[in-house]
């Protein structure tokens, strides 16, 4: 047997295999719960026919979209339009695999060297997210520019525009993160909010920033365009926007990737504030599931969030962003970098 | 015959990425291919960094260049809406234009091996003194803030003065 079939790699591969594909599932969970949250919210009882309580209808969907006819209009840059919806989705896929989302499993006994639970631990993970979240963005835009339409086009520079305004808020919600923890790999971040206070409240750091946790989540729901901050594909504005060209899979590839990156942004945000997973009850090896509990709890808010609020105005967006979230953001770096000092 | 390593392979790799990238940045007709490969190049720029071990300027690398400066060219090249450039018109360089600029050429081409051949190869040997990865971060930031905190800050005012220069620039005349 050759020295690289090991235990080891062989889990690793496992470890991957199952990450990618729950992310996958994920996204389509997450079209299922945001038509049924969505639906109560209206009064209504949304998808109940394919599967239980309609939990099969993503997939009804997807065979469907699979089935259908690509077009492509004639004018548009054919190598871009084809590479733009396959650039998010990698984005979107690769951003999930710097996150830790449990401590190590030796699976009962099994594996020595035990596993972690993430696909690699890069010593500058939370700026790996970060970098590879900023690539996600030339998909959209791509996608905009080569397909020859207006309403592409706009949607397409609205979402670069925003992007670029709102990843600086999020990048100084992260900063001071970092600071207060002293690293830049995720999993020390989770690490260092271990414990707690008075033997009742954990140590997460949405207690020490409440204000970094609100303008990064702010940040990141305009980060992966969701409401009140979907102006990239505003459908009363821009028919559908960026992707109002596509049809069939590609179009299902902008979907996903726009679902796995609510998924990562909630993942992040669990990471960096709520303690990742960490909490009580449950053995060491079961984190996981506070993981998925928090991160869970933080998508349903999403939906919620986008099924209660309307979206704003284009101006107001760029005005918010630029005038409020930003000096906030800077004023709450300033202030932790000086109370880190001071408290050593 | 030399051990292949996976490292060298991916040197290499990444090398030709760059390279062929890099020039093909030049070739395209359509500002938007061009676009495109730089940030491919820078790509391959930042896989060369993590292989000389040092992942924080490969991410910084990614997420200012290929990340916040590109998307700026982008949305330039989407404002203009420049679909291609136009065909090159060779008399702008007069009948003897192109000889004396083939001349040129050469010459600026023969000046650069001259300067890399002169550059002594112990520049780029690594200090035996230092350990462990050559980016961690907080060795850039003590770096920065101590033995180069002058050039340091003299880049961020130059920074200010050009932004400052772009919105004095870019204001309407009342």
């Amino acid at each position: 047997m050759p020295a690289f079939i090991n235990p080891t790699v062989i889990a690793h591969l496992v470890l991957i295999f199952a990450v990618m594909n729950m992310l996958v599932l994920s996204s389509a969970f997450m079209v299922w719960m945001e038509r049924k949250v969505c639906a109560y919210i209206q009064d209504r009882v949304g998808p109940n026919r394919v599967g239980f309580e309609g939990l099969l209808q993503p997939f009804a969907d997807v065979f469907k979209l699979l089935l259908k006819e690509e077009l492509m209009p004639k004018a548009a840059d054919k190598f871009l339009f084809v590479i733009a919806p396959i650039i998010s989705v990698t984005a979107a896929l690769t951003a999930f695999s710097v996150i830790p989302f449990g401590t190590q499993i030796t699976l009962f006994g099994l594996l020595d060297p035990p596993l972690r639970l993430e696909v690699t631990d890069v010593n500058v993970g939370i700026l790996v997210v970060f970098a590879i979240t900023s690539m996600g963005v030339y998909g959209i835009v791509l996608a905009g520019w080569s397909s020859n339409s207006k309403y592409s086009l706009l949607g397409g520079l609205r979402s670069a525009a925003q992007m670029i305004s709102y990843e600086i808020s999020y990048g100084l919600a992260l900063a001071s993160v970092v600071m207060l923890a002293g690293s830049l790999s995720l999993r020390e971040i989770v690490m260092n909010q271990s414990g707690y206070w008075w033997h009742l409240i954990p140590r997460w750091y949405v207690f020490l920033q409440p204000l970094g946790f609100l303008i990064f989540f702010t940040a990141g729901v305009a980060e992966t365009n969701r409401a009140p901050f979907d102006f990239p594909e505003a459908e009363q504005e821009l028919v559908a926007g960026y992707h109002t060209e596509y049809s069939s899979m590609s179009f299902g590839l902008f979907f996903l990737a726009e679902y796995v990156n609510m998924v990562t942004v909630s993942a992040v945000a669990t990471s960096l504030y709520l303690g990742g997973w960490l909490g009580p009850f449950l053995p060491d090896w079961l984190g996981w599931i506070w993981f998925l509990i928090k991160t869970l709890a933080l998508l349903f808010f999403y939906v919620w969030m986008r099924w209660t609020l309307p979206r704003y105005r284009y101006d107001q967006l760029m005005e918010f962003g630029w005038k409020y979230l930003l000096p906030v953001a800077i004023v709450n770096l300033v202030i932790t970098a000086a109370l880190v000092i001071w408290l050593g | 015959m030399p051990a292949i390593s996976l490292h060298l392979v991916a040197f290499y790799a990444f090398a030709a990425i760059a390279v062929v990238a890099s020039l093909l940045v030049v070739g395209q007709r359509n500002p938007m291919h061009s676009v495109m490969l730089l940030i491919v190049s820078f790509g391959a720029l930042s896989g060369l960094y993590v292989l000389l071990d040092a992942p924080f300027t490969a991410v910084t690398q990614i997420i200012v260049y290929a990340g916040a400066i590109m998307v700026l060219f982008l949305f330039v090249v989407m404002l203009l809406n420049a679909h291609t450039e136009d065909e090159m018109v060779p008399v702008a360089l007069g009948p003897h234009g192109m000889k004396i600029a083939v001349v040129l050429s050469i010459a600026l081409a023969g000046e650069a091996v001259w300067a890399f051949s002169r550059i002594s190869t112990s520049v780029f040997s690594t200090d035996p003194g230092v350990t462990g990865p050559i980016s961690s971060v907080a060795r850039i930031g003590i770096g920065i803030f101590t033995t180069h905190a002058f050039a340091f800050e003299v880049t961020s005012i130059l920074i200010l003065v050009a932004m400052v220069g772009a919105v004095v620039i870019a204001r309407r005349e009342p």
